[in-house]
């Protein structure tokens, strides 16, 4: 019996991995995220440099031996900057995309699981809240909020809660009425335990997947935050705030712009691929 | 037909109720009291209190809300902005079409690029063209738009001198802005246009005619088109909504006096007429949007139109 069972049941877990890693792209996309979070997260440990040592004798060296990626416009090695600048970014761009997911899942669920009045109430709230373009929406709270981490990730967030909870309660409209529901309802099991022990396990994949590719995005935003002077500011080393620091030294210095940006567009696109490849791993309408 | 037309209009005027509400009260909540701010730290109590009483900050949060939803929805005043004492109204008019000529230009580029190269990557799909293609829009996607801006600057304004990089004294000012606004959509609109096309192209209906001896051009465009426009359209209406709102990003790469960069230099003045009216356009434009994307659906999806036809309500 157990035998039997083993052959028509796979670990749904290694099934995602062996799909992951049959596709160049999200394995590519992998390696390159998880280089550039250990590049942050270890990098500072190796460094000779400290992250707001100013060395004036250096001021906007380009690269060499000693300054890899050059110095900025008071010494300080641009290479350090950017291993703190991105624990900034990717902090900022992951904490936004799942506490985002987390509110809209919590919301949609309670939406989509009871239906009626509860559901109508909270889906024209979704539409008040969706009236404003995300971006603008980010612009305002984040101005509304003041600058630092916490308003930041609470700007970023607020943008893409609408989305969540629409795609969830879209997917649990489909789920509700299923039978193993209704078995779980018939043996009194509570609500809370219906939705999220059994209900959101069955929603969550396109969750993940936009939550993945959301962390790209929200990067983006962050980054255009701290450019348009709202958001992380210098001399806090976050990605954004280098770059609309580097932007005075357009004519002079280029590499104090190129280094930030290119590190974005990097890690952005690290993180697509990644997310193109979970989509596709997770895809039951691709599934060999 | 026109009862949906309708109907989408009534929930656009709402919407952009809603939208009212929403900034409002946004701008009432910031912290700092916006009469002190504006007089500066020299300025007596007394003063305050007066300014207070004529920019009306001394009325309650409801009969505030009240008078502004008022006056901007039914008498479209949208107020004089606090800094310049100036109607925001004249002002938005004269930033209005900067901003459009970026806005819709590079919706168009998104739109037919966009898609062009959707359709090729997908008609040569697993070929290094398709290969090609999709590395180029991902790299667009990830990059950030002010970010490509400023590399656009660097390279045709500072090394080649062949395009300002500033300001809108000719018509060439608005080549780097447009192209650079539009880098991002075309990319998205590609990779939704070869999803869309792959959905197509291996339908039956397609192997049919490819059977009838019907050359490849003819399929592409009467055979899978048409039956993959439906996605192509939804990005449509959300990359101009996307366009516009990322504008004050770009406006203030290019120093372009649009409304976005009214919108910045509001936010940063806290003078909030101008804020609330720059997001009231922005939200029309968003909503104007959306509406012409619901009815080319409608238009082109035979479903939604037969059951307006027979009366029935849409859910």
């Amino acid at each position: 019996m157990a035998n039997e069972k083993k052959s028509y049941r796979t670990n749904p877990f290694a099934d995602f991995i062996r799909r992951m890693t049959k596709s160049f792209s999200a394995k590519l996309g992998v390696i390159l995220f998880v280089v550039i979070v250990l590049f942050c997260l270890i990098g500072p440990f190796f460094s000779p440099y400290g992250v707001n040592d100013v060395d004036l004798l250096n001021m906007y060296a380009g690269p060499s031996a000693n300054h890899i990626l050059g110095c900025d416009a008071l010494g300080r090695d641009m290479c350090t900057r950017l291993m703190y600048g991105g624990r900034y970014s990717l902090a900022l761009g992951i904490a936004a995309s799942v506490f985002g997911a987390f509110v809209g899942v919590v919301i949609g669920s309670i939406g989509g699981y009871f239906g009626g009045i509860t559901e109508t109430l909270i889906m024209r709230l979704m539409d008040v809240w969706s009236a404003l373009p995300g971006t603008l929406l980010c612009i305002l709270i984040s101005s509304a909020m003041g600058n630092g981490f916490f308003p930041t990730v609470i700007a970023l967030t607020v943008g893409g809660v609408p989305g969540t909870v629409r795609m969830i309660r879209g997917q649990i409209l489909t789920e509700r009425s299923k039978e193993y529901i209704e078995a779980a309802q018939s043996i009194n099991c509570s609500s809370l335990v219906i939705m999220f022990k059994h209900l959101l396990p069955n929603v969550i994949q396109p969750i993940i997947v936009t939550t993945t590719m959301g962390i790209g995005s929200t990067m983006i935003m962050a980054a255009s935050l701290s450019y348009i002077g709202l958001g992380i500011q210098p001399p806090s080393p976050e990605w954004g705030a280098m770059l609309s620091d580097g932007r005075s030294y357009i004519r002079t210095n280029p590499h104090l712009l190129l280094v930030p940006g290119i590190a974005i567009a990097l890690t952005v696109f690290a993180i697509n691929l990644m997310g193109d490849g979970i989509r596709d791993a997770l895809d039951p309408k691709l599934r060999d | 037909m026109i009862k949906y037309v309708i109907k989408r209009i009534l929930s656009m005027i709402v919407i952009l109720w809603c939208a009212g509400l929403v900034i409002f009260t946004i701008t009432y909540l910031v912290p700092g009291d916006p009469a002190s701010l504006l007089l500066g730290k020299e300025a007596s109590a007394e003063t305050i209190a007066q300014k207070r009483i004529v920019m009306g900050l001394d009325k309650s949060y409801l009969q505030q809300l009240g008078t502004y939803m008022f006056n901007t929805f039914l008498r479209l005043d949208f107020g004089t902005s606090w800094v310049f004492s100036s109607p925001v109204i004249d002002e938005l008019l004269i930033r209005l079409p900067r901003t459009l000529i970026v806005g819709l230009s590079a919706m168009v580029l998104n739109v037919v690029i966009g898609t062009l190269l959707g359709i090729f990557a997908g008609t040569h799909e697993g070929k290094w063209q398709d290969s090609a293609v999709m590395i180029i829009a991902m790299v667009f996607i990830s990059a950030p738009d002010f970010f490509v801006a400023l590399l656009l600057i660097l390279l045709f304004s500072l090394k080649l001198q062949i395009l300002p990089a500033y300001g809108i004294d000719s018509w060439k000012c608005y080549i780097l802005p447009i192209i650079s606004s539009s880098l991002g959509g075309i990319a998205i609109n590609a990779r939704q246009a070869r999803s869309s096309m792959l959905e197509v192209i291996r339908a039956d209906f397609v192997t049919t005619a490819r059977s009838k001896g019907q050359r490849e051009g003819v399929i592409v465009r009467k055979h899978m088109l048409p039956n993959a426009m439906m996605p192509i359209i939804t990005g449509v209406g959300g990359g101009l909504a996307t366009v516009i709102a990322g504008s004050p990003v770009i406006e203030s790469v290019f120093s372009i006096p649009g409304i976005g960069a009214y919108l910045l230099s509001g936010v940063n003045q806290h003078d909030y007429p101008v804020v609330r009216a720059c997001v009231i356009f922005f939200a029309l434009f968003a909503s104007i949007a959306i509406l012409l994307m619901d009815l080319c659906y409608a238009f082109l999806d035979p479903r939604i139109k037969a059951q307006y036809s027979k009366g029935k309500k849409v859910g």
